[in-house]
């Protein structure tokens, strides 16, 4: 009886890949032989299933219950006006990115021969271009957005992607090469509704003394379903801070995945993530150090409401070259339902013996003694609730580049809007 | 101030409650008149802050006998935000730290519950930002205070005058303060006995729970109670204060052991 329901599921994972690949149009642009590529390994490869340690919580169910086609958008539907300090590119417009616009001092396309050059350095760096969900945004995203960062960049660049119809897939593709001592602040939106798929692959690499703070804010609706992954490279004396915020997916899995290449960097990572109606919400977090006096502040909130899942799983590597580190993980959940799950798992790979790694997870319910310090002070339970829940989040939220306020994370995250 | 003819807010009989399975209080009479000061008195453990939390409706505690009547309704049958509209306000012993949330945001909600209960208007974020500056000036409190999250990183002082600015703005018909001047220094205690005396009127009446003299040589009770075993042992004038401080709490331990062998 197992066997035959695992192997029924096995078919129809089989087919959802076939019927995925026969959907696309034929391989072309600049992204032809990469597409040729990922197409090739899908064929291959089978979909992640739960006897996959790495998948072990993560059901694909939502996901193979779509036929996204990847496609250009035509509108965009309640997007905020940019400030004045942010320059947006929409990742999904049917021209090209930049549609007419000049990039702003300090940044500039790379060419076609670099692109060729540098494209899945970074992926391969991190030990995840052959991970499934990259294969998949390989096999379909027609273009890349590639840009140099030199010298310091004023305005956010914000960068937009929406899936807003039924049956769409938006591969959004973004590679950025960080000079040595640039610095730049990246916002990325991430929106999807109705039975769509949103698919991101960035990598990230940053020169000596190069300065990258990223926000990525994922928020979606529905059956819409969400897989990034994000691989970034650090050299020496080098600063990333990228602070991530997921919530409304049916479905999302989100893998971060950064490399210290020779120590003495500073990462700090930050992440908010909610899950309520039937949704699942997964991050795989993986940083590596491959030398010495590397740092790592790492903080990840999750809520898990209704029946909602949140898996968290944190990587930490620190082989014998990485002397000196200093590393620390937190992890603190808020379970607000009694068939809410919630997975979080530090997973700590300590080999050099002169370190300071601490880690930490916690899950709880909201505190009485708060709620009732609240209650006392004339607040209802329900208020008070929202109160404690949203001080929970913004802890986070406010870490994200300030470009973000127009999108209303908070308000959106908890229903609010 | 003593008033025989004032209205009656709080009328504790007979109450008994229990945390888990601990009894701990254990019969309890109290009535408190508007315009009265009371202190309550007693070692620690004796059940003080029990009583102040069951008043105030903690969901740790079951009262399993007696009644609270507060201005004639009963007050057990109210959750704790209800009582806190009507105007029964807890000065926590030890205040809570609510991290992310903006102090400022919460006094201002706090503060349109009870106007709301009121029959006053709400008040927006301007109307509210000036009342709460002037009301500041009664616990001579920093303005930077608002700007951070609920008591998060507070000292037990500051925390203490967070707790006499809520009340300043909730502007209570009851307000039980427990042990609001432990841990502080003389000068923090002179900050809140006088906000305290500024906010006292004919019309509402104060319980303070005290383990020292000192506070009462600055805020005068009408009647001070000895509490032991979750019961009140004694009730007299502000002399019985005085005679604590003389005597120390050896009699009433005696008194104790005299009424639980009973
Ligand atoms: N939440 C609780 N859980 C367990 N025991 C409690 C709790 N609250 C109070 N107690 C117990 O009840 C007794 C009275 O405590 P409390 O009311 O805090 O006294 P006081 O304020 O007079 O020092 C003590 O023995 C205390 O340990
Ligand atoms: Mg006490």
């Amino acid at each position: 009886m197992v066997a035959a329901m695992s192997n029924s599921a096995a078919v129809t994972a089989s087919t959802w890949i076939t019927n995925f690949l026969e959907r696309l149009p034929a391989p072309a642009g600049e992204l032809e032989a990469v597409q040729w590529r990922g197409r090739e390994a899908l064929s291959r490869q089978p979909l992640p299933s739960r006897r996959q340690e790495d998948w072990r919580f993560t059901d694909l169910a939502p996901l193979t219950a779509l036929a996204p086609v990847p496609s250009p958008s035509s509108a965009q539907v309640g997007w905020p006006a940019p400030a004045t300090d942010v320059f947006r590119l929409w990742l999904d417009a049917p021209d090209d990115f930049l549609n007419g616009q000049s990039l702003p001092a300090g940044l500039s396309l790379l060419s076609s021969d670099e692109v060729q050059q540098a494209l899945g350095h970074t992926l391969a760096a991190c030990n995840c271009e052959q991970h499934w969900p990259v294969e998949l945004n390989q096999a379909s995203a027609t273009r890349v957005l590639a840009l140099r960062v030199s010298g310091a960049v004023a305005p956010t660049l914000e960068l937009v992607s929406q899936a807003a119809e039924d049956g769409v897939m938006r591969p959004v593709r973004v590679l950025l090469l960080l000079e040595e001592k640039a610095s730049l602040e990246v916002l990325q939106i991430q929106l999807g509704s109705g039975c769509s798929l949103s698919s991101l692959v960035m990598e990230a690499h940053l020169g000596r003394e190069s300065k990258l703070r990223h926000g990525l804010l994922a928020l979606g609706e529905g059956q819409a379903c969400f897989l990034g992954h994000l691989a970034v490279e650090q050299e020496p004396r080098s600063q990333l801070e990228s602070v991530w915020a997921s919530h409304g997916w049916a479905l999302s899995r989100f893998e971060p995945r950064v490399v210290q290449v020779d120590g003495e960097a500073t990462t700090t990572l930050k992440a908010l993530q909610l899950a309520d109606g039937q949704q699942l919400v997964d991050t795989h977090s993986r940083v590596e150090f491959r030398g010495p006096e590397g740092q790592l502040d790492q903080l990840h909130k999750a809520i898990a409401d209704d029946r909602g899942r949140s898996v968290f799983n944190g990587a930490v590597k620190v082989p014998r070259a990485a002397q000196r580190t200093n590393a620390s993980q937190l992890s603190r959940n808020l379970l607000l339902s009694n068939q809410a799950r919630i997975d979080t798992k530090p997973e700590l790979e300590i080999v050099a013996d002169d370190v300071r790694c601490a880690h930490g997870a916690t899950v709880s319910r909201l505190q009485t003694d708060e709620l009732f310090y609240l209650q006392s002070r004339g607040l209802s339970a329900a208020v008070a609730a929202g109160l404690l829940k949203r001080g929970f989040c913004e802890e986070v939220l406010r870490a994200l580049p300030a470009a973000a306020a127009a999108w209303r994370p908070l308000q959106r995250m908890l229903g609010e809007d | 101030m003593i008033r025989p003819e004032a209205d009656t807010l709080l009328e504790i009989v007979d109450l008994q409650a229990r945390v888990e399975d601990k009894p701990i209080l254990k019969g309890v009479n109290l009535t408190i008149k508007a315009g009265e000061i009371h202190a309550v008195m007693g070692r620690n453990g004796s059940g003080k802050s029990t009583l102040s939390k069951v008043l105030a409706g903690h969901p740790a505690y079951t009262v399993t006998g007696g009644s609270v009547r507060y201005r004639g309704a009963d007050l057990l049958d109210l959750e704790p935000e209800q009582r806190a509209r009507l105007g029964l306000f807890l000065g926590f012993q030890y205040p809570v730290e609510i991290p992310g949330v903006s102090n400022l945001e919460f006094l201002r909600v706090s503060t349109n519950a009870r106007r709301m209960e009121k029959g006053e208007e709400e008040l927006d974020t301007f109307a509210f930002e000036d009342l709460v500056r002037e009301r500041l000036q009664v616990v001579q409190m920093d303005p930077a205070f608002l700007e951070r999250s609920v008591n998060e990183g507070f000292s037990g002082g500051e925390k203490k005058r967070n707790e006499i600015l809520q009340m300043a703005l909730l502007d209570p018909l009851v307000a039980i303060l427990d042990e609001t001047d432990s841990g502080l220094d003389i000068d923090a205690l002179r900050i809140v006995a006088g906000g305290v005396n500024h906010l006292a009127s004919p019309d509402n009446a104060t319980l303070l729970i005290t383990h020292y003299q000192r506070l009462l040589d600055v805020i005068t009770p009408d009647y001070v109670h000895v509490m032991a075993g979750g019961r009140i042992l004694r009730t007299g004038g502000k002399e019985l204060a005085l005679e604590l401080e003389d005597r120390g709490y050896d009699w009433v331990d005696q008194e104790l052991a005299v009424l639980e062998v009973a």
